[in-house]
């Protein structure tokens, strides 16, 4: 039984922390909602010196060939500042393109960082849902998964793709389509003839997001199961969860700091129970969350058939909690809290809008149930 | 990361494991076909089970070796634990005494007094109980007003009731918290006494609870005599003793994480089996919330797990725990509740009992609001909330509240 953080992983969360704390993050993240988006640090020269862009790839095309878990303490990191890294984005791509080998396009550049990826988020079947469904642009309706037509040695592919983490500026989009009936992994260069990215922003702007429309556009098929496909979205559910729990721990930490040194009627605020208990919750619910963490990194290489039902569970934890905490974070401190004077605003943007992406925080609430249901 | 045994915690599995395979068959059987069904045969069935589990090591394994202990640590425990509820076999009947009360005793008590007591507790051939929680002092226990009075030979004279005593009806001795002196401030004048169960003076009475059942008793106390011999750990130092024993439950409470039954697969295959809720959007929502929760504290258990592995300590957060098992229980009978309609509270089905149970359970083992203050002061290291009792003698605290109120 072994169930904590290795030397290597404590490293790893360290350097990541000592990286990420060069920049003034948080400033840049208010400035750029004042629309200086020239104020976000470029940080993707960060993160390809620290070797995060290889993480999941393995050693023979020049990453670290480190598992979803390393991945997981990184984005963590990014989530405590809420930093802009493009890895939400990049790590599911590489993730599908490793498991490919030999015929996936880009592999060493994207190791190394000198390409980026994003992943074309597609969701996989459920106990109800039977097809594979894209979010889309508004409204409930979820869209279907792009087409893809043509033999495996020349396909092109169909379709849009609503709120694509990290697409703006990616070199390769990565994801899921449907050909003849059955879905292939496919890789398709951003500036081939047919890829539309639109940038979009929304509430957060350290968050960057696309919509992807492509138009026949020409693509290699990967040899990915479908397994690896589905759990490439898993995987991209573990990893919000773990950025959005990293979000958790800092708005909990300048919570408690200043219910210590607040005072009201001749005490600390902290030592009022209405408030001590509000933030016992937050913790209640980070640490739920850091254990599911612990699940979907054990579940993806100790018992893969689980790996759905964790990363999911550890999605919906984590939603709900960054959620309570950006509120609790703006109850303690009071009206302040709710100006642009304080940093809140910015996890409570931040929360208000992850909790949307990527099928969202609902949805993998309703896969943890339709996976249990499932089973039983 | 991962969750196998060790070497040494496998072959400790497995030598756990051949002995149930071997005496399996000398275990009460508790339900389904031939199943005890008189509440007498069943106590006695358990304690001689018990006994049994004893000779085999399997009772009492953090116990040292020289009191018929295994002086095995904490992981093996639960191990063994672990392979008592693979067996499908009971454990044992006095978790209390071997849990808790026993160990106090191994460390506050006399020589004498181990000597007389640890071998039958351990045994099952007599079972104790707690005499802590009264019906004025349960969160705050040092406020407990049953009373210790010395006589002139040495001996002592014992009045007050006390509640919540699961055990007591067929308990030998009970482990009691009382108050030796109202003159000092009250975690001063506290004293730990053994009490034989079956004294003149002692009475037991049933305390039913909202399933009709009575699971815990009151005991109330009438000048019941204790000889000399009876204290533990020191006339004036009953805090310091009680300490002990509540530092073994929350252990004990820690690493008996089967969920109590309360798990996510059970909850949700009584909704899969109801073809129209299983595709219902708000119960699916429900039912992913809860079961979520209940996920993540079965992965805080090999956390804990991990951390006693390496020689550390748990700390109080691992209380958060009881409090998401509980609420996700209640939640998820409030569910199933919804979907079965009044069939869910027949007491003949298996959801009414947990139903009813679940409320109180919330109070178990100290209220949630004191385990939210306790985490919130320990863990998050946020101040304490002024409290009036400090550096008061009990006695004057009393008059105080009463003009207070």
């Amino acid at each position: 039984m072994n169930l904590s953080l290795s030397d290597e992983q404590v490293f790893l969360r360290e350097a990541a922390r000592g990286a990420l704390s060069r920049f003034k993050t948080l400033e840049a993240a208010r400035e750029a909602l004042d629309g200086d988006k020239q104020a976000l640090p470029d940080l993707w020269p960060t993160a390809c010196e620290a070797g995060w862009p290889g993480l999941l790839i393995g050693e023979a095309h020049g990453g670290a060939g480190l598992d979803v878990f390393d991945a997981m303490l990184v984005l963590g990191e990014c989530g405590r500042v809420i930093a802009g890294v493009a890895l939400l984005g990049h790590l599911p791509a590489t993730a599908i393109l490793d498991a490919a080998g030999e015929q996936a396009p880009m592999l060493e550049e994207l190791a190394s960082g000198e390409k980026r990826a994003a992943y074309l988020p597609v969701c996989p079947p459920g106990d109800i849902e039977h097809g594979w469904t894209v979010d889309p642009a508004a409204g409930a309706a979820r869209g279907s998964a792009p087409v893809a037509s043509g033999s495996p040695g020349s396909v092109t592919v169909s379709g849009r793709l609503a709120w694509v983490p990290d697409a703006p500026g990616a070199d390769l989009l990565v994801g899921v389509a449907i050909l003849d009936g059955s879905p292939v992994g496919v890789a398709i260069e951003a500036g081939a003839a047919g890829v539309t990215i639109e940038a979009v922003e929304r509430y957060d702007a350290t968050r960057s997001l696309g919509h992807v429309t492509l138009s026949d556009a020409p693509a290699s098929v990967l040899g990915a199961s479908p397994e690896t496909l589905a759990a490439a979205w898993h995987l991209a559910q573990a990893l919000i969860a773990a950025e959005s729990l990293g979000s958790v721990e800092t708005a909990l930490d300048v919570s408690v700091a200043y219910a210590k040194e607040r005072f009201t009627f001749g005490r600390a605020i902290g030592s009022y129970q209405a408030v001590k208990h509000s933030l016992t919750e937050v913790l209640r619910e980070l640490e739920n969350g850091r254990s599911l963490l612990y699940y979907a990194g054990w579940a993806r290489g100790g018992a893969p058939g689980e790996f759905p039902l964790a990363a999911s569970a550890a999605r919906s934890v984590a939603g709900r909690a960054l959620d309570d905490a950006a509120r609790t974070m703006i109850s303690v401190h009071g009206g302040i809290g709710a100006t642009w004077e304080h940093d809140a605003p910015l996890y409570f943007r931040r929360a208000q809008l992850s909790r949307r992406l990527l099928g969202g925080t609902g949805g993998a609430t309703d896969r943890v149930a339709g996976e249990l249901i499932a089973q039983s | 990361m991962d969750l196998e045994d060790t070497p040494e915690q496998a072959a400790y599995r497995a030598q756990v494991r051949s002995w149930l395979d071997e005496h399996r068959s000398e275990a009460p059987i508790l339900q389904g076909p031939g199943a005890l069904t008189d509440e007498d045969e069943i106590i006695a069935a358990r304690r001689a089970w018990q006994g049994k589990l004893a000779e085999g090591g399997l009772a009492g394994v953090t116990w040292p070796k020289e009191y018929g202990g295994q002086s095995l640590g904490p992981i093996e425990q639960v191990l063994c634990s672990q392979e008592i509820a693979r067996a499908k076999v009971p454990g044992i009947l006095d978790s209390i005494g071997v849990g808790m009360l026993g160990p106090t005793i191994i460390a506050h008590g006399e020589e004498e007094q181990k000597s007389r007591y640890l071998a039958p507790l351990l045994h099952g051939d007599e079972v104790w109980c707690q005499l802590f929680s009264e019906p004025a002092a349960g969160s705050d226990l040092a406020a407990v007003q049953t009373r210790a009075r010395r006589q002139d030979d040495g001996s002592w004279r014992l009045t007050g009731q006390k509640v919540w005593t699961t055990n007591a009806q067929f308990a030998s001795f009970g482990l009691l918290l009382a108050r030796t002196d109202p003159d000092v401030p009250k975690h001063k004048g506290l004293t730990m006494f053994i009490v034989p169960m079956d004294a003149e003076g002692v009475t037991i009475r049933g305390l039913r609870q909202i399933s009709g059942e009575a699971e815990f008793n009151e005991v109330f106390f009438d000048d019941v005599a204790l000889d000399g011999g009876s204290v533990v750990g020191g006339v004036g130092n009953g805090w310091g003793t009680a300490l002990t024993t509540l530092m073994f439950e929350r252990a004990t409470i820690g690493l008996g994480s089967d969920g109590m039954g309360y798990s996510s697969t059970r909850f949700a295959a009584a909704i899969a089996a109801d073809e129209h809720a299983r595709v219902d959007s708000d119960v699916r929502h429900r039912l992913g919330e809860i079961a979520s929760e209940l996920l993540a504290i079965r992965f805080t258990g090999y956390r804990t797990l991990t951390a006693l592995q390496k020689g550390q300590i748990p700390g109080p957060e691992a209380g958060l725990a009881k409090v998401t098992l509980v609420s996700g229980a209640i939640k998820a009978g409030d569910l199933i509740a919804d979907i079965l309609g009044p069939d869910a509270l027949d007491p003949a089905g298996e959801w009414a009992y947990m139903i009813s149970f679940l409320p109180g359970l919330k109070s178990a083992g100290g209220t949630e609001e004191i385990l939210r203050n306790t985490i919130g002061e320990r863990v998050l290291g946020l101040p304490p909330e002024p409290r009036l009792d400090k550096g008061i003698p009990f006695s004057e605290l009393r008059s105080k509240e009463g003009a207070a109120a």
